[in-house]
């Protein structure tokens, strides 16, 4: 099997990175990213409001992975990360992008892509309204997820959630998620 | 009734409900990734809370932080604030905000619109 699941982070400019990690996402790798990323903002005098931006996507972005990702394969290097996942912050002109990355059960695909696709396809305002539909009607899931970690996102960036799935057998695909934290927001 | 008295740790809000103080406060960052087990004794403190409430209750929000994880949560919260309301007892939300920080502006007014109790948005400023 050839394929690689840092190919497409390595396709892109490694200029300004500024935090990059391969791995099981447990509670303890969460608050380390946290607090690294949020000392290195501080550190560089980001202002505040993007600053808090970048901390409640990542946070999201995070629990995201921690809540909802799929076993690995069985044939994947890295066999004791329980909740594998990829992630990758860098600075980009006027904000941040955060890529995470992980495996997803091809039978999932479609619903998770549905899910994208109906809040990418939605106005500030109806993301708005959804997200309020859903925090008054949603119960949170037993993997404790509520449901609202991606629609929150959209809400708080104002940016499209840009993706990407790349199969990686029959059973598996690799779902990279590309979230613009950015100022004009 | 015993005092809920909770301090904050880097993931979690520093709670005060004490009744016979008439101090009702959540505060600092609430980003578990289980909220629920952090919420659930709150939510039950009210439920007693709310069999024999002071006649006015003032709840004070004060928030850096939260995950919508702890949305749902504290949606729970007001949700009991919003019985004790209904049964004719004056309640009042205070939604502390940064100045700037329209998304927690946002967010208050997410709860205003969902609960009938009378919210008071107040800026922080730095």
């Amino acid at each position: 099997m050839s394929f690689d699941v840092e190919t497409y982070l390595k396709d892109q400019p490694e200029s300004n990175v500024i935090l990059y990690y391969k791995g099981n996402v447990d509670s303890d790798v969460i608050n380390h990213v946290l607090d690294t990323v949020e000392y290195k903002l501080v550190e560089v005098n980001e202002q505040a409001k993007l600053r808090k931006k970048v901390y409640n996507v990542l946070v999201e972005s995070l629990q995201n992975l921690y809540h909802h990702v799929d076993k690995v394969p069985e044939d994947f290097e890295d066999q004791k990360s329980e909740k594998f996942g990829l992630l990758k912050i860098e600075k980009v002109v006027g904000g941040y992008k955060i890529i995470t990355g992980n495996f997803v059960r091809t039978d999932h695909v479609e619903l998770l892509e549905e899910k994208i696709n109906k809040i990418n396809k939605s106005s500030h305002e109806e993301i708005k309204e959804l997200y309020k539909f859903i925090l008054n009607h949603q119960r949170i899931s037993e993997k404790g997820g509520g449901g609202l970690g991606l629609v929150d996102i959209a809400r708080k960036t104002g940016n499209k959630l840009v993706y990407t799935f790349k199969q990686y057998n029959e059973t598996y695909s690799f779902f990279y998620l590309d979230i613009l934290v950015n100022q004009d927001n | 009734m015993e005092p809920i008295i909770i301090e904050g740790t880097p993931k979690t809000p520093t709670v005060r409900f004490d009744k016979s103080e008439g101090v009702f406060e959540i505060k600092g960052r609430s980003i578990p990734e289980n909220s629920v087990e952090f919420y659930k004794p709150l939510v039950d403190w009210l439920d007693s809370y709310k069999e024999a409430p002071l006649d006015k209750t003032v709840v004070n929000i004060r928030l850096e932080y939260f995950n919508t994880s702890s949305s749902k949560c504290i949606l729970d919260v007001f949700k009991k604030l919003e019985a004790i309301h209904k049964s004719r007892n004056e309640v009042e939300v205070n939604w502390y905000y940064e100045e700037d920080d329209e998304d927690m502006l946002e967010a208050g007014e997410d709860y205003e619109s969902i609960i009938r109790v009378p919210f008071k948005m107040i800026e922080i400023s730095d």
